[in-house]
């Protein structure tokens, strides 16, 4: 009997042990705060997120062949409605954690003006964008150079990283002179961290809402409704503003 | 499912056959001296240039992306040099991708014609000699036919491998169709974009590439399977 109590005891702690702790698929851009995030999570609340990065379609790959994922910060709003039309995720339970900002970018101090006036100019080689096609900040750069009537004139100096971190290596390294990066990326205490930047103006492309979503890995899961939970409250999105997003 | 691969396809898979087939010429100016030299060598740099050699077979193709990107830049030895010479910097560019990819895939070629070298010996050589051919001549009637099967495995694997490649391209290419994007990049880009279908055009295009080219390297060669 006595045995049987200890027993019943031990799997009741394992059980609650594996309900303590959460698996989240994080957007690259959003790896930093994440961790942050999680770090004070854990404080709070007592669970655990378990936090792998990546690129929003390669999860997408992976979450529809079967990987354990309860969580998804994506860097974008179509993948987890797709996840949730496609009954991966929990109807209802999609949000946008952070909206992104675009900047341009250079290495070099006073390369770029307050007002962006050096695309005009054209005075360099190489431009750097993470790709249109697959990312969010790509597709944002696109719009802009469209809406400045900038985007034959740079076609041909054009360079794409696969993710907006890529294209922030391009320009970070010297490569190309200028860029289009999240200002998630330059952005330090309130500040611009090195080199010189504008601020794209929002108005000149589309919002780049990142969604959160639940997983239906994660649907019974109450660890993963908390971190849901704890990343609309305020003590996560001041710590989402402090990496330079909105919401 | 789209019947065919479209244009942007066909470009990649141009650029990507014009890559291997430069690579694998420019190797094998480049392997066959030096596996002439590691195979006769009693220098004490020989393990020293063997290891350099075979770095690549071990290194993460990201790694060698990373420094390749930072060595070609302008703040980068190769890239101070390329600008003073006039050239411009190599990331980015085809002659990039070249210069990347002969690094890459070098050791799939030196290794083969090495081991094809050291397997003749010293005896041929030595007659052709007495007969008092020139270095130059023994070279070519003695080592290229001998060595033939090497030559051969080295030209095969390092096209194969470069077609292959897709980290280092990825780190240093920025994606520029008909001078960067290659097919292994296109494909990420498709599946990242969730365009399977057109995806599976190419991997299965890749899939099989690989098969022939390894079953026409074993039919064709058959010391090549004692490897």
């Amino acid at each position: 009997m006595k045995r049987h109590l200890l027993l019943t005891c031990l799997l009741g702690f394992a059980a609650f042990a594996h309900a303590d702790e959460v698996k989240v698929a994080v957007a690259a851009n959003f790896s930093a705060p994440m961790q942050k995030i999680a770090a004070d999570f854990e404080k709070t609340t007592g669970h655990k997120a378990v936090i792998s990065t990546g690129a929003t379609g390669a999860f997408y790959a992976q979450i529809k062949n079967g990987a354990p994922f309860e969580v998804f910060l994506a860097a974008d709003d179509e993948t987890p409605a797709k996840l949730e039309s496609e009954g991966l995720a929990v109807k209802g339970s999609r949000f946008t954690y952070a909206i992104g900002k675009l900047v341009l970018w250079s290495s070099k101090a006073g390369f770029v003006d307050p007002q962006g006036q050096v695309l005009k100019k054209g005075s360099f080689e190489k431009l750097a964008l993470a790709n249109p096609k697959t990312a969010p900040y790509g597709l944002a750069a696109v719009e802009t150079l469209k809406k400045l009537g900038l985007a034959e004139a740079t076609q041909a100096k054009l360079v794409q990283g696969e993710t907006i971190t890529q294209a922030y290596q391009f320009v970070a390294s010297g490569n190309a002179e200028l860029g289009f990066v999240a200002l998630s990326l330059i952005w330090k205490d309130g500040a611009i961290a090195s080199g010189s930047a504008w601020m794209v103006p929002t108005d000149l492309y589309s919002p780049i809402r990142q969604d959160a979503v639940l997983l239906s890995k994660g649907a019974s899961q109450p660890a993963a409704q908390a971190l849901l939970q704890y990343l609309r409250g305020d003590a996560a999105r001041a710590v989402i503003k402090t990496y330079g997003y909105a919401f | 499912m789209p019947l065919f691969p479209d244009s942007q396809d066909w470009l990649a898979i141009w650029l990507t056959l014009k890559l291997a087939t430069t690579v694998t010429l420019l190797l094998l100016l480049v392997s066959t001296p030096l596996a002439w030299w590691l195979a006769n060598t009693q220098s004490r740099a020989r393990n020293v240039v063997s290891a350099l050699v075979a770095m690549p077979i071990v290194l993460p193709p990201t790694v060698i992306g990373f420094y390749l990107l930072l060595l070609m830049g302008p703040e980068g030895a190769v890239g101070r040099l390329t600008q003073a010479l006039g050239i411009g910097l190599l990331p980015f560019t085809f002659a990039g991708l070249v210069v990347a990819s002969t690094i890459y895939s070098l050791p799939f070629v030196v290794q083969p014609i090495q081991n094809a070298i050291e397997a003749i010996g010293p005896r041929p050589l030595e007659v052709a000699a007495t007969l008092r051919a020139s270095p130059w001549d023994a070279f070519w009637s003695v080592v290229v036919p001998f060595a033939r099967p090497g030559f051969l495995t080295g030209a095969v694997l390092g096209f194969a491998h470069t077609v292959g490649e897709f980290g280092v391209v990825l780190m240093i290419g920025g994606n520029i169709p008909g001078s960067t994007r290659v097919v292994s990049v296109q494909i990420f880009d498709h599946v990242e974009a969730l365009e399977y279908a057109r995806a599976h055009w190419l991997a299965g295009g890749m899939v099989l590439f690989s098969f022939l080219v390894l079953l026409a390297l074993y039919t064709l060669n058959p010391q090549a399977r004692r490897k």
